[in-house]
């Protein structure tokens, strides 16, 4: 089939043949595509390894919702054929919350980036932590806010440099699996974008979790953080996670602080059982009321 | 591969192969299929896209073993694998008024 011209002007990729149609048409918008991620981000992979995990958790589509932020990750609310949120910055969690507490059968996954989740909107994280609400967060963790032109983030590590920090991040970065299991999160798990079967074993794992679930996904950003620390292309970084990684299941969360260009120990490293809001809520109301008659 | 001996099974054992499938037009060129291919199947080609990237070809097209990692890391979901059919047999129409 040749090249489509649209209205507007804009050349749409060729589209296959109608027998072989790529595996994941039924999840994705495939008309969106391309999508506006650079090339070789992970966010891509993270959403590819995300839809593989609905498959493998034998998920409802219908029953699943996503909800974005604002940012590089806030867009995949735009390209999943889900029930999908895009919702003010900072901000995925709380309106999260309101379908959760709305709908109780909906599953709800947050997919943001990590200066939408751990900076604007850290207090929703460990609130939401705090009160076990049934939720998936898949936090991808690029290191940097890309989207605005590459500034310091609450994950920047210590010493790299950003366009807002011309000699080095002095702020000393957030750990977020120790900040999520002390807020109360009942999984927390660690992956790279370059371990795509495990993260997505541990995302079918976490979205069948009952309770505040949060998989952080280490991606690469070869437009703002690699080049701006001149770490080379979002290949090199793959490469570097190759060399880099260590998987360690259980490891005390308090050891994974991520340096600059230090060893990034992955895994599973909190999976625990703790009563959910609905059901603390359900309980104290016929507790205090007395059973429904 | 090498084999110091023929394994005893090699003639009941029918390794699957795959057919890969390349959307050009979306592809931007980060060659994370062409560096983690097990079997170094994929390689960048010379050809621009529409977009101005240079897409990968598939080399060795016998050698895929449809383990679908290309399409797990491909971050534009550009890529994908089928099962190659190894012998064709035509279509029979089971049932149908066409058939006369």
């Amino acid at each position: 089939m040749a090249e489509q011209k649209t209205t507007t002007g804009v050349v749409k990729p060729e589209i296959p043949e109608a027998d072989v149609i790529h595996p994941m048409e039924n999840l994705l918008r495939m008309d969106r595509m391309p999508h506006i991620w650079c090339s070789s981000c992970g966010i891509g992979i993270a959403v590819t390894a995300f839809t593989a995990a609905l498959e493998k958790a034998k998920m409802d589509p219908n029953m699943v919702s996503i909800v974005s932020g604002i940012g590089c990750t806030g867009r995949v609310a735009g390209y999943v054929k889900l029930d999908s949120f895009h919702t003010t910055h900072g901000r995925p969690i709380a309106f999260g919350t309101g379908i959760r507490v709305a709908n109780p059968n909906i599953k709800v996954v947050v997919f943001s980036g990590d200066g939408d989740l751990i900076a604007i909107g850290g207090n929703h994280f460990i609130h939401a932590a705090r009160r076990n609400i049934d939720m998936l967060v898949v936090c991808v963790n690029n290191f940097i806010y890309a989207m605005t032109g590459g500034q310091v983030a609450p994950t920047t590590p210590l010493a790299a440099y950003a366009t807002t920090s011309p000699y080095g991040c002095v702020e000393p970065p957030f750990n977020i699996p120790y900040l999520a299991e002390s807020s109360g999160a009942v999984y927390v798990a660690r992956w790279t974008a370059l371990h795509v079967r495990r993260l997505t074993n541990s995302l079918a794992e976490a979205l069948q979790k009952k309770g505040f679930s949060v998989v952080e996904v280490i991606s690469p950003c070869a437009m703002y953080y690699s080049r701006i620390n001149r770490l080379g292309d979002g290949l090199d970084m793959m490469r570097f996670y190759h060399d880099n990684v260590e998987i360690r299941h259980g490891e005390d969360t308090k050891n994974l602080d991520i340096g600059f260009q230090t060893k990034i120990i992955c895994g599973k490293f909190v999976d625990r059982e703790r009563p959910t809001y609905m059901e603390r809520y359900s309980q104290w109301l016929t507790e205090v009321k007395g059973a429904k008659k | 591969m090498k084999l110091w001996r023929k394994p005893l099974d090699s003639d009941k054992i029918k390794i699957i192969r795959g057919e890969i499938h390349i959307i050009k037009d979306r592809c931007k060129g980060c060659s994370f299929c062409v560096e983690y291919c097990p079997k170094e199947v994929l390689e960048m080609s010379e050809e621009f896209n529409a977009k101005g990237y240079h897409p990968p070809y598939v080399k060795k097209p016998d050698d895929c073993v449809e383990c679908h990692l290309c399409e797990m890391l491909c971050p534009e979901f550009s890529i994908f694998v089928t099962v190659k059919k190894e012998d064709e047999k035509p279509v029979t129409v089971a049932s149908g008024e066409e058939q006369t």
